[in-house]
């Protein structure tokens, strides 16, 4: 498959209020194939977001590279879609209103943009919520509607920065099963940040495991397992041991 | 319905003890320049359309004062909205005009006075337009330019910096995803930031109301002007007559309530999503 996304020797230098130098992330080299996911597992602090915001064009690197489709990329783009971990849509506009935002933006007109979003509202099972207002849902529809927006703009890639983080145990597991049907039937290349080993084990293809200052990429691990994975498999108890030991080293 | 009515007699509860206690220190004192009774008050909202002390009727004189203050007020807002959206938008803007308004913003309008009255005189609205010499020129020769200057620089700073405040505050999560989703600058400012200030851009134009209306009686006490509620309590103190100034804020206190309770319908029905947000 054709290299979607690759980072060249990325590095990421922020400056605290007394000028002191933090190195958020060094020596970063990632190459992402089309129709991945990708998941990019670390610790609080490693830079993982900060890793997704700079693939996302929303914030520089200091040094190094971001390609897109072989192209060299540093601004947001429609083709790069992100979903973030919570409060991320206007909270001014209704569930229909937010699925089109992108679209808006885009210059569709109304009826255009109303008729694509009513598709992603069906897609996430929400028909019955397009006139609703965000506060009037729960965390885990609030984040259905936020993949939805982003995939109503059909972006090539979608980054998602730890999306079910602030989602109940039981929510997390339905969503992450709703999102592999979503990705295997839009087939998007998907860069997922989380810190659960477990997340990461259940959806990837492939995970990255970061360590922390300078944040860095310690390891590249393929995962072959099957899906739908299930997680009494003796194999993935032990790949997420190993993934745990790993981790308590980074 | 239960719940409204205790609602209703809970809120009443103070104004009638006022009322109770108003009354009984006016047998009391036993002197209408010092505590006229209830019914003096009453009665001169009875007779709202009489001609008092030669100043007119009582609507009359409200509806001066309101125009007054709503001139005055659309000067305010016409500078402190957009001012107040630069600032909020621009860092650079915001530290050329943040402390040159940190100066003036604790100088009370009235302190304002003498200073309007020197600069601006007695021009009014229709000496600025040049009006011809008639009943058109006496009704709008109310209107001083040193009024609607002390009234707008009352309902100027609660404006600025609310506005400012709104801009400033949009969550980065909102700017963020709008800028993945393909937003440019122009969408950013009029899809995100407008739309996400305008809860605190409505508060800070209700503040800017409830002070440009009670800079009212200190604007009207400026010479040359002849009606409005203001000058009418000044006027109605020099005749001792208490009753009318008690009329007369009672009037401010209401329409003031009024216009308050404008923007409040307004920021309920539009806004709701930003009390029930978070």
């Amino acid at each position: 498959m054709q290299e979607m996304i690759r980072v060249d020797n990325l590095e990421k230098i922020f400056y605290s209020q007394s000028y002191m130098e933090i190195k958020a992330l060094t020596e970063v080299n990632l190459s992402v194939p089309g129709n991945e996911f990708l998941c990019i597992l670390g610790p609080s602090g490693c830079g993982k977001s900060t890793l997704l915001r700079i693939i996302a064009g929303l914030e520089t690197a200091s040094s190094g590279k971001v390609f897109y489709n072989g192209q060299e990329h540093t601004k947001p783009r429609r083709e790069i879609g992100m979903v973030f971990q919570s409060y991320s849509l206007m909270p001014w506009l209704t569930v229909l209103d937010n699925i089109a935002l992108g679209l808006e933006f885009a210059g569709l007109s109304r009826p255009k943009r109303i008729s694509i979003a009513e598709e992603y509202l069906d897609m996430i099972g929400m028909n019955s919520f397009g006139k609703a207002f965000p506060y009037e849902l729960s965390g885990g529809m609030q984040q259905r509607v936020a993949i939805a927006r982003a995939l109503a703009n059909n972006p090539e890639v979608l980054l998602m920065d730890e999306p079910f983080g602030a989602l109940d145990a039981y929510t997390r597991i339905v969503m992450q099963k709703e999102l592999l049907r979503i990705w295997e039937q839009h087939k998007k290349t998907i860069l997922f940040v989380t810190h659960s080993v477990d997340e990461a084990v259940y959806l990837g293809d492939r995970i990255i495991l970061m360590s922390g200052s300078p944040g860095r990429i310690k390891k590249d691990i393929a995962i072959t397992m099957p899906r739908v994975r299930e997680r009494r498999n003796p194999l993935y108890g032990k790949l997420t041991e190993e993934l745990l030991a790993l981790l308590e080293e980074a | 319905m239960h719940k409204t009515i205790k609602t209703i007699i809970l809120s009443l509860i103070l104004p009638v003890l006022l009322m109770v206690i108003w009354q009984f220190s006016a047998w009391q004192v036993n002197n209408a320049a010092i505590i006229p009774t209830i019914g003096r008050v009453v009665e001169n909202f009875i007779n709202a359309s009489d001609n008092f002390i030669g100043l007119g009727s009582i609507p009359r004189n409200v509806g001066v004062s309101l125009i007054r203050v709503l001139s005055g007020y659309t000067a305010g807002v016409l500078i402190a909205v957009p001012l107040g959206v630069l600032m909020g938008y621009s860092k650079t803007v915001q530290i050329i005009f943040e402390t040159f308004i940190n100066i003036f913003k604790p100088i009370p309008p009235l302190a304002w006075q003498p200073l309007a009255l020197a600069i601006f005189g007695v021009s009014s609205i229709a000496s600025l337009l040049n009006m011809p010499f008639g009943q058109n020129y006496v009704f709008w020769g109310n209107f001083k330019i040193a009024m609607v200057f002390l009234i707008g620089m009352g309902s100027f700073f609660p404006i600025v910096a609310s506005v400012m405040f709104g801009v400033q505050n949009v969550r980065q999560t909102l700017i963020d995803s709008a800028r993945v989703l393909g937003a440019s600058e122009k969408d950013i400012f009029f899809k995100v930031l407008m739309p996400a200030a305008a809860p605190s851009i409505i508060n800070g134009l209700r503040m800017g109301l409830a002070i440009g209306w009670a800079c009212l009686v200190g604007a009207e006490m400026l010479p040359g002007s002849l009606a409005g509620v203001g000058y009418l309590i000044t006027h109605a103190y020099e005749l001792a007559r208490t009753d009318l100034v008690i009329t007369g804020m009672i009037c401010i206190g209401l329409v003031g309530a009024l216009l308050d309770s404008i923007f409040r319908i307004i920021a309920n029905k539009y806004f709701s999503w930003e009390s029930k947000t978070r």
